[in-house]
């Protein structure tokens, strides 16, 4: 089976040859049958990819400890789903699934790509096809997850204990799916170069597939960032890791490119521009992919150690990322420019929206790159980390955060900026009266806090004030109101969504970082601590068997106010024998929204136990947020407008801006 | 406003915008990102009491002391000079004698270095990049054969 999957592997690079190629090569040659290779090309090679996939995962199921990567990442004793997990929790396995995940995308373009013209299909196939065939080639030449051992280990050397968690199960699919997804993006827009030519049209194809990629990339990300949170037992919900912003940057230069497109499909401007950062938003997905897999970083994450590797997709990176703006340099200004609006408008608004994005991208790319840079020129070795980004993204942000109500509610090509303000008092009033209340009846909330909470509320207000406006709220009748509101497109839902879940998780980590408690003690079995309003009585420590672990078991008792028990929350300190590794379980009891989240220390030598709680208001928004964010996404997906397959079933093409 | 208006404007908006994170970004690089140094590095270098530095080295054999409750002091080491860290908190679950650290803070007045962090984070040779590459050009550490 491990042999028939590294066949596989090989045939899925022989293919992705023919599929960079042969469409290419049809495409511009005008052969109908060359270009219609593409298609069934792209399906067979992700069949041929799962296959080698379903070959490893087969592997690290059944513990064949005879392949090298399963000996170095499984454990015999590992819980049957940590077996599998463990397919993509080490280098080679996870580079297998990011090339999965690249050619089921280029299936899905293949399988749902029947009303594209024929010739961009082929390109966008090609494109696909030359990064597939990179990576690929990557793989077999400096990760193969296949390579055997001779003589076979009798037992394997266990997953590294904090990646032996569902969070593995759920994170790096998630992300791979958003990072990779927007290759098609890219695909698209090296086409549109290829091809000379990008419409209306062109926007509504690449849209969705944005809309994808980003919804997915949100969920990688927010389900990153709660893992974190509960696996490494600080209860930090975000480091500003360079392997975190790696995955954040392609995530802020795809919410840009998620706008842009709207302008260019609704009002056909910004095309140049909106390819551009097509390009620019999977560059960053690939120096995500560089910085990650080629162990620049030191991480948990970074489990790659070998130079060569890093070289090798440093040449792939060089070579998509050069090639695609050397092509874009060559072609766009041949691309004519779009519709004129005037700077207060709809289109105003989304430009300032990617100004806006596009430099804080900038900064996190600076606040990741620059000590990389430093220690390659002068030797210096410094840390970026917090105080950096609170001081350079953050007030990128808040300027933002505070125009996004407005957005929505601005005409195309001309707005009204009273108007939109007008419909907006209530949400204003809201927020004011959110920041009073903070400021009054809040202890200790700082002006920052209260102009967090304020600007937090004034996102929600104002999503729902879009709503509101565009179904009528005022003007109709109630039941006409109702009957408008259930008629509004799906996109205008999606809209207000995603704006809703973005103040939903400011709300979130403003309400975590400036109203949370935290204590730090000593404690002996039987005594007591109070913090914010929970009271919790420590047990004492149970010891424990886990299948490849042992644990201590810090039990708490949360007493109510009348003193009686109202549940239990538990920390324990797991040894793991194999890796000679301790982890921490954190303990955390879920309060509407708020967490209490404990974590257990050192042993002392008087039998105390070092104990650290923290009491995090509203911390679940932060991650509850980025799912409404999704299901905004997934609603804009569901309009008709913008279905799959659904756009124009014209027969002839009308191109709006051509070369020749 | 002409199409060339319009051009402008947003060229112009986005100069503005690049030149203030410009701006921000070298305030930032310059206040905020702290530097790494090895306890031998801080006779030559000038570091100011209060100045946030990071700090890595060994955990020097023998010289965990826990106090009152949460804080611990210990000194770091990188086998040519020692520094005393105190350090309030829950140390991560790697942090162990000669077991490689980075602990971020600033030094006191009395010379004792007050860490608000410590990290343990560790590749497959237990120890963070930084310091072993210190401890390689200090010539103390070779790489070792078995890997």
């Amino acid at each position: 089976m491990v042999e028939t999957g590294h066949f596989a592997l090989v045939l899925a690079f022989a293919l992705s040859l023919v599929q960079m190629l042969v469409p290419l090569y049809g495409a511009r040659a005008g052969n109908q049958k060359m270009m219609a290779v593409g298609g069934p090309v792209a399906v067979t090679g992700f069949a041929l990819t799962a296959l080698s996939f379903a070959a490893l995962a087969i592997a690290y199921a059944s513990s064949d400890f005879s392949v090298a990567s399963v000996w170095e990442n499984s454990h015999s004793l590992q819980p049957l789903i940590y077996k599998i997990t463990g397919t993509w929790g080490n280098h080679e396995g996870s580079m297998l699934l990011w090339v999965l995940i690249l050619t089921f995308f280029g299936a899905l373009v293949a399988a749902f790509g029947s009303n594209l013209p024929a010739t961009l299909k082929a390109n966008v196939l090609a494109v696909q096809g030359a990064i597939g065939a990179a990576f690929f080639l990557f793989i077999l030449a400096t990760s193969n997850p296949f390579t055997r051992l001779n003589p076979a280990p009798i037992e394997g050397r266990d997953l590294n204990p904090v990646l032996q968690d569902l969070g593995l199960a759920i994170h790096p699919p998630l992300l791979y799916l958003g990072y990779v997804g927007f290759s098609i993006c890219f695909s698209f827009s090296v086409a549109a170069l290829i091809e000379g030519r990008i419409d209306a049209s062109w926007a509504r194809w690449v849209r969705p597939w944005t809309l994808v990629a980003w919804m997915f990339l949100t969920g990688g990300i927010a389900m990153g960032s709660y893992w974190a949170y509960y696996e490494l037992g600080w209860g930090g919900f975000w480091f500003w890791d360079p392997v975190e912003n790696a995955s954040f940057m392609p995530w802020l230069a795809g919410t840009a490119l998620l706008h842009s497109a709207i302008v260019m499909e609704k009002r056909s401007a910004l095309k140049i521009w909106t390819l551009l950062l097509a390009i620019l938003t999977f560059s960053l997905s690939l120096l995500g992919t560089f910085l990650v897999r080629s162990g620049v970083l030191t991480s948990v994450h970074a489990f790659a150690t070998d130079p060569t590797r890093g070289v090798f997709i440093l040449c792939i990176l060089t070579l998509f990322i050069g090639g695609s703006l050397a092509l874009f340099a060559l072609r766009a200004s041949r691309l004519t420019a779009g519709g004129l609006f005037h700077p207060i408008s709809r289109e105003g608004a989304l430009v300032l929206n990617n100004l806006f994005l596009t430099t804080a991208t900038a900064t996190v790319l600076v606040g990741t790159l620059y000590p990389l840079a430093l220690e390659a020129v002068t030797g210096g070795k410094i840390s970026v980390g917090a105080p950096f980004f609170d001081l350079t993204f953050g007030p990128l942000m808040l300027p933002l955060l505070a125009i996004v109500p407005f957005g929505p509610l601005l005409a195309w090509k001309r707005g009204d900026v009273f108007a939109a303000a007008q419909r907006l008092m209530a949400a204003f009033a809201a927020a004011l009266a959110a920041m009073l209340v903070t400021v009054l009846f809040v202890d200790g909330a700082s002006v920052f806090a209260a102009l967090g909470v304020g600007l937090a509320v004034w996102l929600v207000c104002g999503a729902l004030t879009d709503l509101a406006v565009k179904s009528g709220f005022g003007s109709v009748t109630p039941a006409i109101m109702l009957r408008r509101f259930a008629g509004l497109p799906r996109s205008v839902f999606g809209t207000a969504l995603a704006h809703l879940g973005l103040g939903l998780t400011l709300l979130g980590i403003v309400g975590t970082l400036s109203f949370g408690t935290e204590k730090i003690l000593s404690m002996h079995a039987g005594e007591t601590v109070e913090l914010s309003g929970n009271t919790l009585r420590f047990e004492g420590l149970y010891p424990a068997q886990g299948p490849n672990y042992s644990e201590d078991r810090g039990r708490f008792v949360v007493i109510g106010a009348d003193g009686n028990a109202k549940g239990e929350i538990s920390s324990a300190k797991r040894f793991f024998p194999v890796r000679q590794t301790t982890t921490t379980e954190s303990g955390i009891r879920t309060v509407w929204f708020s967490q209490l989240y404990l974590s257990l220390g050192d042993e002392g030598n008087d039998g105390s136990v070092v104990v650290r709680l923290w009491w995090k208001p509203l911390v679940t928004l932060i991650w509850g947020g980025a799912l409404v964010m999704m299901a905004g996404a997934a609603m804009s997906l569901m309009d008709r407008r913008l279905r799959v397959g659904a756009p124009s079933r014209r027969k002839k093409l009308v191109p709006s801006a051509s070369l020749s | 406003m002409t199409r060339r208006q319009k051009r402008l404007s947003v060229i112009v908006a986005g100069l503005a915008f690049l030149g203030a994170a410009t701006g921000l970004t070298f305030y930032a690089l310059g206040q905020k990102a702290s530097y790494f140094y090895m306890p031998g590095d801080l006779a030559t270098a000038t570091v100011q009491p209060g100045q946030r530095i990071r700090l890595g080295g060994l955990v020097a054999k023998g010289t965990i002391e826990r106090g009152q409750g949460a804080t611990v002091a210990f000194s770091v080491t990188d086998k040519q000079k020692s520094v005393k860290v105190t350090y309030t908190g829950i140390l991560p679950d790697l942090f162990r004698e000669e077991q490689g650290v980075i602990t971020e803070g600033s030094f006191g007045p009395d010379g004792v270095f007050v860490a608000d962090s410590v990290l343990a984070k560790h590749d497959e040779r237990y120890m963070p990049k930084e310091v072993a590459d210190g401890l390689k050009a200090k010539g103390v550490w070779q790489e070792s054969k078995s890997e």
